[in-house]
């Protein structure tokens, strides 16, 4: 069915409105009054869900909903990502609004009996807090201080039916521009709002916008970047995922507003989840009339045509996407001439990265005033981050700018695995750098993370703790660039190599002061002479870790220790009195190099040692064995 | 690998794929992967072939294959065992896994044990980083795998019986 008009496009909002208003958390009712009522369940289908078997799960519950004769009154949906990958698989019930954690398919028959037969919520499967004990139905403390902008439909709709995203104000905005806006007005909304891109550089949208108008041409293109390179960065798949149509949505309207008929998504071929729903999105938009020929009856004309990135880090900067989607090689090239005078094809072309695109809609919907009253003086608006590493809560979150370290990792994220002292945050990836715990307090936007040595990247951010050498991080971000240089200018191909084989030598305690002093000169050329902004900022996890973790550098050079007891070279296991002589770590030893009989305290040989510590694993006695 | 009754079979599946595309030299890349899900890799014949019928220089298609981590020119065993070597996984303990992965398949990482069985891979970040560290065999994503017995159990699914 073409939609022919806006008037058309709102009878049908009007019609689908009951396809989510079961999920209105402002209609909850408790879980015996829900009794009878039609209900939803929502199985989560994020990455980390997906992974851990959310599938068979909402499978087996549609299997025993329909053994118990009540398939008619209890809907089960996959959406996208709740967020709160730590406690997965979760499943959300309405209008119960009740949340349960690490379901697995074993409770299907418990949860289908208790809550849905008996109306008793299933006690066991409530968050519980992990220090006061308190269970949670719903209100669960990893969701206080978010603000879901640009996640506001994942995890609420099923992203594979087009209505429910039309039901929750789908397509308004485009309606809205395309019928009671001019494009400068669309462009003056978005400079007002002071949405920058989030993709990590954080060059104002708006501003990009005009700049790609402005150049005289008979095409332009927009390009949406889908290329999530950053590792441990996974908010544009879940945005793609969980609500593919808030993408589609925005590159319309900026196609209108800058006078682009054509539009790519570049996304990574490592989605193959994603692909699949950005392909029934648009399959599902032309059908509606929403992409292709006189979209909502306007003369506006606008195609999408998915491009699949081959497993290239560099492609996330746009030249070189720009290179990749034209066929060739993605090596960047040299700006100016900026995308915005001379992209694709040598025309006009504006690149934005999903999570910028997603937040559109909301923003020509409700007003620049609305959005830029969240976040701080230069950074408006909210971002995503993927917190991880050593949290409690690992999951996706979405907060103000400004919002603090310290909120984000230990009032959302519950702060430090296993009780460990904090040591650092990294943001930004392998452009960014690491946060010592003397600016936790810090609010967080694009220039405060800049000021301290870090950047905001597409926000990845990794806890680390008091077992994470530091040197053996930036040794990891540095094998990590090198091995993604894509070879075009001379300072990232060979620095990146000289830095990694230095810091090598470093953690293999070989390293000497004048290492040191060579490390930093290289960093700060490889900054001043890189071609594009991948190998400017390559060593930014090197110099931030010098700057704040000196002493850790100086304790693997001077004093040939790892004071994190990570870099194997410079560790030394050894076996104290405390030995019972039980033998086990003889049996194990893969070099064979513990001696000792029965019953007497055995010896490591240290010649022959690989200090791999699987004596210590073995070990029965608190001790025994020592690792220093 | 292939017979030539199978490769005939490939090449003109691959070549009726090419000549259903408005633009062909632009569309380089889409084509490396759909001959690459045909073939499992890319051998130098398949991409001077592709090269012909494209109508440019073989240098360049063996230029963007060579670029792009996600085409690899070696075949690869039945089942494909990936490391997410992502940060979270990292900072978990993604090198432990890699190593005790390479121990039991008595492999190193990027190559194919001899009875073709498995090939072991690294990649970047799957989004499942709250089951770090992960594995993934042929697309299907382990969580926790801390242990050597759980890593054992998970190949052991793949090994064919007896």
């Amino acid at each position: 069915m073409k939609l022919k008009n806006a008037d058309t496009l709102n009878a049908l909002k009007a019609q689908s409105l009951k396809l989510i208003e079961t999920r209105r958390v402002t209609d909850t009712v408790s879980t015996k009054n829900a009794q009878g009522l039609v209900r939803h369940v929502m199985v989560c289908g994020g990455p980390g869900c997906h992974s851990s078997g959310s599938p068979g799960i909402a499978e087996r519950l549609e299997e025993e909903l329909n053994k118990q004769g009540l398939s008619e009154q209890v809907k089960v949906f996959q959406p996208g990502c709740f967020g709160f990958c730590e406690k997965g698989p979760m499943i959300e019930i309405y209008p119960d609004n009740v949340t349960y954690c690490e379901v697995s398919s074993e409770d299907v028959t418990t949860i289908v009996e208790e809550h849905f037969i008996q109306g008793n919520q299933v006690e066991h499967l409530l968050y519980m807090d992990p220090i006061t004990k308190e269970r949670f139905a719903t209100n669960i403390p990893f969701y206080d201080g978010q603000l879901r902008i640009a996640l506001r439909n994942v995890g609420y709709i099923a992203p594979e039916n087009i209505l429910e995203y039309i039901a929750a104000d789908g397509y308004q905005a485009l309606a809205k521009v395309l019928f009671s806006m001019t494009s400068l007005e669309v462009i003056d909304v978005l400079k007002d709002s002071g949405l920058r891109g989030r993709g990590g550089a954080g060059f104002p949208t708006g501003v990009k916008w005009e700049f790609t108008r402005k150049s005289p041409a008979d095409q332009r293109y927009i390009i949406c970047n889908a290329d999530e390179g950053d590792p441990g960065a996974f908010m544009d798949r879940s945005v793609l995922e969980g609500d593919p149509h808030s993408v589609l949505e925005a590159m319309l309207i900026a196609g209108s507003a800058i006078g682009a008929s054509e539009g790519f998504i570049y996304v990574r071929a490592e989605y193959p989840a994603a692909i699949r729903r950005l392909q029934i999105a648009i399959a599902q938009a032309q059908e509606y009339g929403l992409l292709g020929k006189a979209i909502l009856g306007s003369d506006f004309c606008f195609n999408i045509e998915l491009k699949y990135g081959a497993g290239a880090f560099v492609c996330g900067e746009e030249t070189a996407l720009i290179h990749s989607i034209e066929g060739a090689r993605g090596e960047p090239s040299v700006k100016p001439p900026f995308p915005a005078q001379k992209g694709l094809w040598g025309k006009p072309t504006c690149v934005n990265n999903v999570e910028t695109l997603a937040n559109i809609p909301a923003i020509i919907l409700k007003g620049a005033d609305w959005f830029s009253a969240v976040g701080t003086e230069k950074s408006k608006g909210t971002k995503v981050f993927a917190l991880a590493g050593k949290v409690n809560n690992v999951g996706l979150v979405e907060v103000p700018m400004g919002t603090t370290l310290r909120q984000i990792i230990f009032d959302i994220g519950g702060g430090i695995k296993q009780r460990k002292t904090f040591k650092a945050a990294q943001t930004g990836g392998p452009s960014g750098g690491c946060i010592p715990t003397k600016y936790l307090d810090s609010p967080i936007d694009y220039e405060s993370l800049t000021a301290i040595g870090s950047m905001m990247g597409s926000g990845g951010l990794i806890v680390l703790d008091e077992d994470d050498c530091m040197v053996n991080i930036a040794k990891y971000f540095q094998e990590f660039t090198m091995d993604e240089s894509c070879g075009r200018c001379t300072a990232c191909r060979v620095g990146t190599k000289r830095l990694y084989e230095i810091l090598t030598k470093i953690t293999e305690g070989k390293g000497t002061l004048e290492d040191l002093e060579n490390l930093e000169k290289l960093c700060h050329i490889i900054k001043d002479t890189a071609l594009c902004g991948l190998g400017q900022s390559a060593p930014n996890p090197i110099l931030s870790t010098l700057k704040y973790f000196r002493d850790e550098y100086i304790a693997h050079i001077v004093d040939k220790t790892c004071p994190a007891g990570v870099c194997q070279s410079l560790l030394k296991y050894e076996i104290t009195d405390k030995c019972v002589g039980c033998t086990l770590c003889v049996k194990k030893c893969p070099m064979s190099c513990i001696t000792g009989s029965s019953k007497k305290r055995h010896v490591i040989d240290q010649e022959r040692c690989l200090k791999c510590g699987a004596c210590m694993e073995q070990c029965r006695v608190v001790g025994a064995i020592i690792r220093h | 690998m292939c017979d030539s009754a199978s490769s005939n079979q490939f090449v003109q599946k691959l070549d009726g794929y090419i000549d259903s595309l408005t633009y062909k030299k632009e569309n380089l890349i889409g084509v490396l992967h759909y001959a690459q899900e045909i073939y499992g890799y890319l051998p130098a014949s398949v991409q001077w072939h592709i090269a012909q019928k494209l109508d440019i220089p073989s240098a360049t298609v063996y230029g963007v294959v060579s670029f792009y981590s996600f085409f690899t020119m070696i075949p690869r065993g039945e089942h494909v065992v990936n490391v997410c070597t992502g940060t979270a996984c990292f900072v978990r303990g993604a090198e432990k896994l890699k190593g005790e992965l390479e121990n039991q398949l008595k492999i190193k990482a990027g190559e194919t044990t001899p009875d073709n069985l498995f090939t072991l891979e690294t990649l970047r970040c799957v989004g499942a980083c709250g089951l770090a560290p992960v594995m993934i065999v042929d697309g299907k994503v382990h969580g926790r795998m801390n242990e050597a017995q759980d890593i054992n159990e998970v190949l052991a699914k793949y090994r064919p019986e007896g």
